[in-house]
């Protein structure tokens, strides 16, 4: 069995995440290159949208980003309050910016398509609420961590906020369900077959896993950054190669 | 394919502002992160070196 526990000291896991964010941008190059190939030349003009669909393949990855992200958060968070891990708020803190610029982007992209089809840039729809309390969430997430000084104290204060905002997730996700609402319902869903076509299908697919990719490997560069900002007094990183050679 | 010249895909069928206006700035904050993470890291880099000097 793999021992989990070593790999959340900081002094191992710098190591191995710096091996691991080379792989994750080239899979996230080679994924977004497919990706926007598809997106462009391979899926069909929509029958009613025209290319105005063709928002749809940033649209929704980014909006599925934005929910994922804030659910990693929150297991991190969830892991940190139990077992007192200093990697814990490190990978929160890690993912939270990066959380926010997908809910943003989400927003962004989803008024950019709202404007031609519906005739407005924002309504005050159920999913396009939720999704902005979302991005507030990260926004107060972000500000709490830099309001406390004690980083401990912060990572706790952190991990309770992303927990207890985890809540708003399933409320943007079945948002569509429970309320009338102006935004489309799922095209894709767990439970049936997508209503779409399938090569429109795999370029959202395909866009979703590139933006997977390059969440880790962002992610995992912010950590590091994190390690070398919080631990700079410790033996580990002030014998780091990085450190030491560009001296 | 459904384009026949460069122009007609940059009009993306008279939505090019909106299909630009999403991928242009998803394309430019997906750059600028890394390398504002970038930056962050030299700076945190450098303040470990002065420390040490």
């Amino acid at each position: 069995m793999i021992n989990w526990f070593k790999y959340s000291a900081p002094s191992t896991f710098y190591p191995l995440a710096g091996k691991l964010i080379p792989v994750f941008w080239t899979l996230a190059a080679l994924l977004g290159a497919i990706g926007l190939y598809i997106s462009f030349f391979v899926a069909p003009t929509d029958a009613q949208q025209g290319e105005g669909y063709r928002i749809i393949f940033i649209h929704v990855p980014a909006s599925w980003m934005s929910m994922f992200i804030y659910c990693i958060m929150a297991f991190w968070s969830l892991l940190g309050l139990t077992f007192n891990t200093r990697l814990s708020g490190m990978m929160t803190r890690a993912l939270a910016p990066t959380g926010a610029l997908f809910a943003f982007l989400s927003l962004w992209t989803g008024a950019l398509w709202g404007k031609p089809m519906w005739g407005a840039w924002w309504v005050w729809d159920a999913r396009l609420t939720s999704e902005l309390i979302l991005f507030f969430l990260y926004i107060g997430f972000m500000a709490l961590q830099a309001a406390i000084d004690d980083p401990r104290r912060a990572d706790r204060a952190g991990a309770l906020l992303s927990l207890v905002g985890v809540v708003n997730v399933p409320i943007i996700y079945f948002s569509v369900k429970w309320w009338n609402t102006l935004h489309q319902g799922a095209s894709v869903s767990l439970t049936k077959s997508p209503s779409m076509a399938t090569t429109m299908l795999w370029g959202m697919l395909t866009m979703a896993l590139a933006f997977w990719a390059y969440t880790i490997a962002v992610a995992l560069m912010r950590a590091r950054t994190i390690m070398l900002e919080r631990e700079g007094n410790t033996e580990w990183v002030q014998h780091l190669p990085d450190v030491k050679e560009a001296a | 394919m459904q384009w026949n010249n460069a122009s007609e895909f940059f009009a993306m069928g008279g939505y090019g502002f909106y299909v630009w206006g999403s991928f242009g700035l998803c394309a430019l904050a997906m750059i600028a992160e890394p390398l504002l993470v970038c930056q962050r890291r030299n700076r945190a880099i450098k303040q470990i070196q002065n420390q040490l000097n």
